[in-house]
């Protein structure tokens, strides 16, 4: 089943007063495009391609920002208004631009049995950044503070970008990913 | 180009007699090795695909008594028996034939839970057999795997996986020469807890919002793109190869009276070897922590457990002796939940605990209740009012007076998940809440579970 509106494209902003911050991209490239609609043919109707079809948009765009929020519309042919308001449904399509390494770090029960309010703020503290903040001024790092990762067993754990860090114990830990990622050993925000 | 992970992870997945008949290892086969989730691998050490060919000799509902008569119970924590759900399923008349879905429910976001990774990530072929032995069961035509958005490597591997079995023909079309077709695909979340409840994740899965939908109709007669949809759990579907190579008489030996089979738990918290680790139903308490896990890591004693996810009534000490299955775990006002396990000895401040639960539910709300969207963030802001030392004794008895509104009253169990643990906390550690109000800080010497930066 497919949204009954018709779809429709607009400059205004979907979210009157709403700011979102923009993007320096404005399009898809046709690679995206694409691969989006490749998305639309693998499930059961178009309406389903939203989710995945955002990640690629993110991966383009840096971030969900409205711009690419309305291409995905555009491309799927479906409403703004339901693409809108599923990126800000889920807390994985950041509405703000992030670091070349985004770090996420577990504070649920698990992971803050065993030190993980500590390692957020050491975290902070090496990095200059604070939680859902701004990312730092050499747009290296952001932070954030996440809900469980499942990663329970190995707590406390942090994920960079899409790589899972477990058992986080010491801050020498810490120190070795900070370093790998600083050396290019870890996979910028972004990058497939 | 497919990211697998390189290292294995740290957690112990065994433990002395685990494969012996007394702990049987039926799902977690060569955990802890990276080469396991191939299909090589599962076909010559772990009996692979026997099973599904076994039940392609069978007729559909012959599965399904089988699998009715093991006395599986759903794994993702509502103990439903899960025969019994599939034969909800609608069936194929001269008038009317049907599209049907088989779905597994992969989102694993409860707090404190993390044994679905550990057979998606080391037998991932056991869940896909699992899911076309449902899918022959009840004639489904597609399953889909909704897996949470942070798992991105473990859906490479799936995907991984999935194709393997597709070159082999276990998966497309005419499967081992049955004429039954079937395919599988995965599908990405995007960061909801909420996505956990089947209805939400079933329109998670359609594209949409992760909002739970009313029910009726159940997902048996309006599931997936509107068609008729079984969703379970990972376990539970991962349990179905098992059940069909043993039988179902010697399934239903293992375990405690009707809770049978084992189960995963995943211990975490204050304990030695925290890990996840497979168990007969109704192994007790104690054994697991204190055998299986070490006890508590500091020799401390232990203040607090709860015993299935971050969702659980919290149980002390005393409760140790209890067995952990459905119906002892209910009988003592708690749940099993999602089977795991978090462990607080008693240097672990109860007043934070129950903040950081009440911060996530009521950041995990989806909004669409009014009881639970506007309740979970009142019991935030109480209990961050008590944190910082402005609590008053009436808060007590207004966060009490709260929970019960939440609780039964929304459409999904995220209301009573967030209810449940602030009631059983405020019930059991009545004092430690008066202690801080009273003297403005806390009574344990543990240290800050809650961080100070900005709310969610």
């Amino acid at each position: 089943m497919n949204h009954p509106l018709h779809h429709e494209h607009s400059d205004r902003p979907l979210a009157p007063g709403q700011r979102l911050p923009e993007s320096a991209r404005t399009a898809l490239s046709d690679g995206a495009v694409a691969e989006i609609l490749a998305l639309a043919d693998r499930y059961p109707d178009r309406l389903a391609a939203t989710l995945p079809a955002l990640y690629v948009a993110q991966r383009e765009f840096g971030f969900s920002s409205l711009k690419a929020m309305k291409e995905v519309a555009r491309v799927l042919q479906i409403p703004e208004a339901h693409v809108f308001g599923v990126a800000t449904f889920y807390t994985m399509y950041l509405k703000r631009p992030v670091g070349k390494f985004h770090i996420q770090v577990c504070t649920n029960l698990s992971c803050s049995l065993r030190g993980a309010v500590k390692l957020l703020e050491q975290l902070c503290e090496r990095v200059g950044v604070t939680p859902g903040g701004e990312p730092s001024a050499d747009g290296m790092w952001s932070v954030e503070e996440v809900e469980c990762l499942g990663s329970c067993g190995t707590a406390p754990c942090l994920q960079v970008n899409e790589d899972c860090y477990e058992e986080l114990l010491t801050e020498a830990d810490l120190d070795r990913i900070l370093e790998a990622c600083r050396q290019g050993d870890v996979k910028a925000w972004g990058e497939v | 180009m497919v990211n697998l992970r390189t290292k294995p992870d740290r957690q112990p997945y065994t433990f002395p007699g685990f494969g012996s008949e007394k702990f049987p290892n039926l799902m977690l086969r060569g955990a802890g090795d990276l080469d396991n989730w191939r299909l090589a691998v599962y076909e010559q050490k772990h009996e692979g695909y026997q099973a599904l060919k076994k039940a392609l000799q069978m007729a559909p509902v012959e599965v399904t008594a089988e699998v009715k008569a093991s006395g599986l119970r759903g794994r993702g924590g509502a103990g439903f028996l899960t025969g019994l759900k599939w034969s909800f399923m609608p069936k194929d008349t001269d008038e009317k034939k049907f599209t049907r879905y088989v779905v597994c429910n992969a989102d694993e976001g409860e707090p404190g839970t993390f044994k679905d990774r550990a057979i998606m990530e080391y037998n991932p072929h056991q869940l896909i057999e699992g899911m076309i032995i449902a899918g022959w069961a009840m004639q489904c035509q597609k399953g889909f795997i909704y897996v949470r958005g942070e798992f991105k490597w473990m859906i490479d591997k799936l995907d991984a996986a999935i194709q393997e079995a597709r070159e082999k023909g276990y998966l497309g079309k005419n499967i081992l020469g049955s004429g039954f077709d079937f395919d599988l695909d995965t599908y990405r979340g995007a960061g909801a807890y909420v996505c956990g409840e089947e209805s939400a994740l079933l329109n998670s899965l359609e594209g949409r919002r992760g909002e739970p939908r009313s029910k009726p109709p159940f997902p048996a007669q309006v599931g997936a793109y509107g068609k008729p949809t079984t969703v379970n759990n990972v376990e539970t579907l991962a349990a179905v190869p098992p059940i069909l190579r043993m039988g179902a008489a010697e399934y239903s030996k293992i375990g405690s009276p009707n809770n049978t089979g084992t189960r995963i738990f995943g211990i975490s918290g204050h304990v030695k070897r925290p890990g996840v680790y497979e168990l007969p139903m109704g192994t007790t308490l104690d054994f697991i922590i204190n055998e299986i896990a070490g006890g508590t890591l500091s020799g401390r004693p232990i203040k607090a457990i709860q015993p299935g996810g971050a969702s659980c009534p919290f149980l002390t000490v005393k409760d140790l002796d209890c067995g952990m299955d459905f119906d002892q775990l209910k009988a003592r006002g708690t749940m099993a939940g999602s089977g795991g396990v978090m462990v607080m000895d008693d240097s672990t401040d109860m007043v934070q605990v129950t903040l950081r639960l009440a911060k996530f539910y009521a950041h995990e709300s989806c909004g669409q209740c009014t009881p639970c969207r506007e309740g979970t963030n009142w019991m935030q802001l109480i209990l961050e009012r008590i944190v910082a030392g402005e609590g008053r004794m009436e808060d007590l008895d207004l966060l009490t007076g709260i929970t019960p509104r939440i609780g039964l009253k929304t459409l999904c169990a995220l209301g009573d998940a967030a209810a449940g643990p602030v009631e059983s906390a405020v019930k059991v550690f009545r004092s430690e809440f008066e202690h801080y109000i009273t003297h403005k800080r806390s009574l344990a010497d543990g240290p800050a579970l809650v961080s100070h930066f900005a709310k969610h």
